[in-house]
């Protein structure tokens, strides 16, 4: 990508006299990772108690390994738990953060260009939470290279979870350029060229949805469990992750706002708010067909609904939280659809927390469970996850956490640097 | 790159002096805070490495050898040779057992198939029991690759069955159906594997490569009989209960991390020998042989009983029978 800096565009002699000393992208991007790293002392406070979390997480997962997956709550009959769970919500924040993409680029709005970086930002940190769930959820992780084209032997197409592989790292590396090309080019006080930048914007926004398509896949394409093999898995997925991403990047705007002031514009923030409404809405009558279509008709193959949300023959364990899921949805519902959202930023942050855990439980503990329980025998072992399971769960978020906010105060540092009057008319 | 930038500008960093080498400690703001960064990151890599150093244990568990292993099916017979004296040495190791594990191939032509009659199954659990002993299965779990659901007579609604029944059998209300692995002829658990470690032989057999399988557990999602297990541990079993009869696709004792299912006790079959849970089985509710030798029992069976398939609707088509005696 470096060798691309200097074909394109034509460098402006204010932006040779800015930064002579930084002329290649490796580099550039170690002293940006330097700047990023320096701040105030709530800064430091912020990451070290994110470091903290994420070597707890890393014993455990390390405990894990040399132990076995015993350390876990999962059995044969639910094989998968908390850390599929997860993966799969982590997969939706990343397709999320196209939200943002789609008003910049596809309706060329100005105020959402400006700061859509936020959201490839976020895609960049939830995939390497998912690619660090996944390798969680891993029994044999030293095999790893098994998968790897060419070394090992890497069942494409016929395993899902083979497409899940190539459309996750390919999401990465897309969001990754853009990003890194964006930022680089602004560094230098160069127009970006759209021929380096464009296309792969535009393939982001169909591999987006790709990648959330394709994790659904995983699930409803087993014939063996009723309850993940329905046609409304993928279209759900898709709603519920244009809920939790904007949600999530709402509020980083606001937070930026806050720190920034006025530099970061509220516009986005009325867009996101507005996609928001839709898509609940969307993601909500979903929910309300897929329970009558279980509970009208009946029958063996509700049973996984049956349990999760009425308890089975006297075992309940996820029904706190699948009601604690709807009723957050609902509340957060509300308060999005009521314009008191956009007066008073308490309450537009309470809504984007109550929809993003609510998405976050209706995903997990409320998909990946109950896919599982009863059982292909009709055997009803439930499911809590172990302590380890939540260390490892709370260090993969705090990594997670920490990559997003190392590139944005990289991000905010480029663009401070560099005003955007110098760029006016970049935009595509 | 750097040609076609202006010759005045300083594009070699490497080389001047004045460059910082590590721009993420040195560049600027003030020298204490790149010390307090550079203590930091110090102290940031020791706790990591404190906090992965239950990682150190294994390599004791996993050799170079078996690390750099390649797919069973790309092995020559030298590699084979190879691998099963190390696994043979391993087992001494590990388990203080003499075992001889082989390498069985599929019998030219053989199509194995399974039947069992529920009018004589009584759910003893005899053939739960042999499963348990003939496999090496982990003794601390009680694992076995057969179910037992006891179910309710004029019904065959598995929610209403039980597998955990702890009464004598059989009772007067209940009739009894084992299950375990269907060797599907389209096992959904074969196409989800991401890297083809459990594939479908010949004679039917689906098998699993258990020094390939990576433990993603998809394929126990994917089976709709519940005929897969992970070893969630390192199995535990005392040196003198070890069945030293194995072979590398089936009994062997697996190693920790892994899927494994019910392989039609191959070490036995493909030598023309029978399942140990049919030898087991009090009733002779169980019946094995070639579905492609018009003289077997099972071929005789197909022919003149009336048989079922299990969830025979999710197109698994499994080698695997049920009947009534009428």
């Amino acid at each position: 990508m470096s060798s691309s800096s200097t074909t394109l565009g034509q460098p402006s002699a204010v932006a040779e006299q800015l930064k002579p000393e930084v002329r290649n992208y490796p580099r550039f991007l170690l002293c940006l990772l330097g700047i990023a790293t320096d701040g105030t002392i709530w800064f430091y406070a912020w990451m070290f108690v994110l470091t903290a979390v994420f070597l707890v997480g890393a014993n455990a997962w390390a405990v894990q390994v040399a132990d076995g997956m015993i350390v876990t709550h999962m059995t044969d009959h639910v094989s998968w738990g908390l850390y599929i769970a997860n993966f799969t919500f982590a997969v939706g924040v990343a397709a999320g953060g196209v939200m943002m993409v789609i008003p910049a680029y596809l309706y060329h709005n100005k105020r959402m260009h400006d700061v859509v970086i936020v959201g490839e930002l976020l895609a960049i940190a939830a995939i390497v939470m998912c690619l660090m769930f996944v390798t969680a959820d891993l029994g044999r992780p030293d095999r790893f290279w098994h998968m790897l084209p060419g070394l090992g032997r890497f069942n494409f197409p016929f395993s899902m979870l083979t497409w899940d592989v190539i459309v996750l790292n390919g999401y990465l590396l897309l969001n990754l350029h853009i990003c890194g090309y964006l930022l680089y080019m602004r560094y230098l006080g160069r127009r970006p060229s759209p021929k380096w930048y464009v296309p792969f914007t535009m393939l982001s926004i169909f591999w987006a949805i790709s990648i959330h398509t394709v994790t659904a896949f995983l699930y409803c394409g087993l014939g063996g469990r009723p309850f993940w093999n329905s046609a409304l898995l993928a279209p759900r997925f898709l709603a519920s992750a244009f809920v939790s991403g904007p949600a999530f990047i709402i509020v980083t705007l606001l937070i930026l706002r806050r720190i920034l002031g006025e530099r970061i514009s509220y516009e986005p923030v009325r867009i996101l708010v507005n996609i928001v409404r839709v898509t609940m809405v969307i993601n909500l009558i979903m929910v309300v067909s897929e329970v009558f279509t279980e509970f009208y008709s009946g029958g063996s193959h509700t049973a996984s609904a049956r349990y999760l949300f009425l308890g089975l023959h006297g075992h309940s364990a996820l029904v706190p939280w699948i009601w604690t899921a709807i009723i957050g949805n609902l509340v957060a519902v509300c308060l999005f659809l009521s314009p008191i959202v956009f007066r008073r930023t308490g309450v537009l942050v309470i809504a984007c927390v109550i929809a993003f855990i609510a998405a976050w439980i209706e995903k997990g503990m409320g998909l990946i469970v109950p896919g599982f329980v009863p059982s292909t025998l009709h055997e009803i072992v439930e499911y809590q996850p172990s302590l380890m399971e939540w260390k490892v769960t709370a260090g993969v978020w705090a990594f997670g956490l920490m990559i997003y906010t190392i590139g944005l105060k990289a991000a905010i540092h480029v663009f401070a640097e560099s005003p955007h009057e110098k760029l006016e008319g970049d935009v595509a | 790159m750097s040609k076609s930038l202006p010759p005045s500008s300083p594009d070699t960093p490497m080389t001047t002096e004045s460059e910082p080498l590590l721009p993420i400690l040195n560049n600027g703001g003030s020298s204490r805070r790149n010390v307090m960064k550079g203590v930091g990151l110090t102290l940031g890599l020791a706790a990591f490495g404190k906090a992965i150093s239950p990682l150190a244990t294994i390599p004791d568990n996993v050799s170079v050898d078996e690390f750099l292993q390649q797919h069973y099916k790309e092995l020559t017979d030298d590699d084979k040779q190879e691998i099963l004296a190390r696994l043979e040495s391993e087992a001494k190791e590990d388990y203080g057992a003499d075992v001889s594990i082989t390498d069985h191939r599929p019998i030219p032509g053989v199509k194995f198939g399974y039947a069992i009659n529920l009018s004589k199954c009584n759910g003893n659990g005899k053939c739960v029991e042999a499963c348990h002993k003939e496999n090496n299965h982990d003794r601390s779990t009680g694992e076995s690759y057969i179910r037992v659901l006891e179910m309710d007579k004029g019904s065959m609604d598995m929610e209403a069955g039980n597998t955990t029944y702890d009464h004598t059998v059989p009772q007067d209300d209940k009739f009894y159906m084992p299950v375990q692995c269907q060797q599907c002829d389209n096992p959904p658990c074969v196409t989800v594997c991401p890297v083809e470690a459990t594939w479908k032989e010949e004679d039917g057999i689906v098998v699993v490569d258990y020094n390939w399988c990576i433990g993603c557990r998809y394929c126990e999602a994917a089976c709709p009989y519940h005929a897969r297990r992970f070893n969630w541990e390192e199995p535990t079993i005392p040196a003198e209960e070890v069945n030293p009869e194995q072979s590398y696709l089936s009994n062997r004792i697996r190693p920790q991390g892994v899927m494994e299912k019910c392989h039609f006790c191959l070490h036995r079959t493909r030598e023309g020998r029978l399942p140990a849970c049919l030898e087991a089985c009090p009733t002779g509710a169980r019946v094995f042989g070639d579905l492609n030798d018009p003289e077997s029992d099972i071929v005789w069976l197909l022919k003149n009983k009336r048989v079922f398939l299990l969830k025979e609707e999710l197109g698994t088509q499994p080698s695997f029978f049920y009947f009534f005696d009428s």
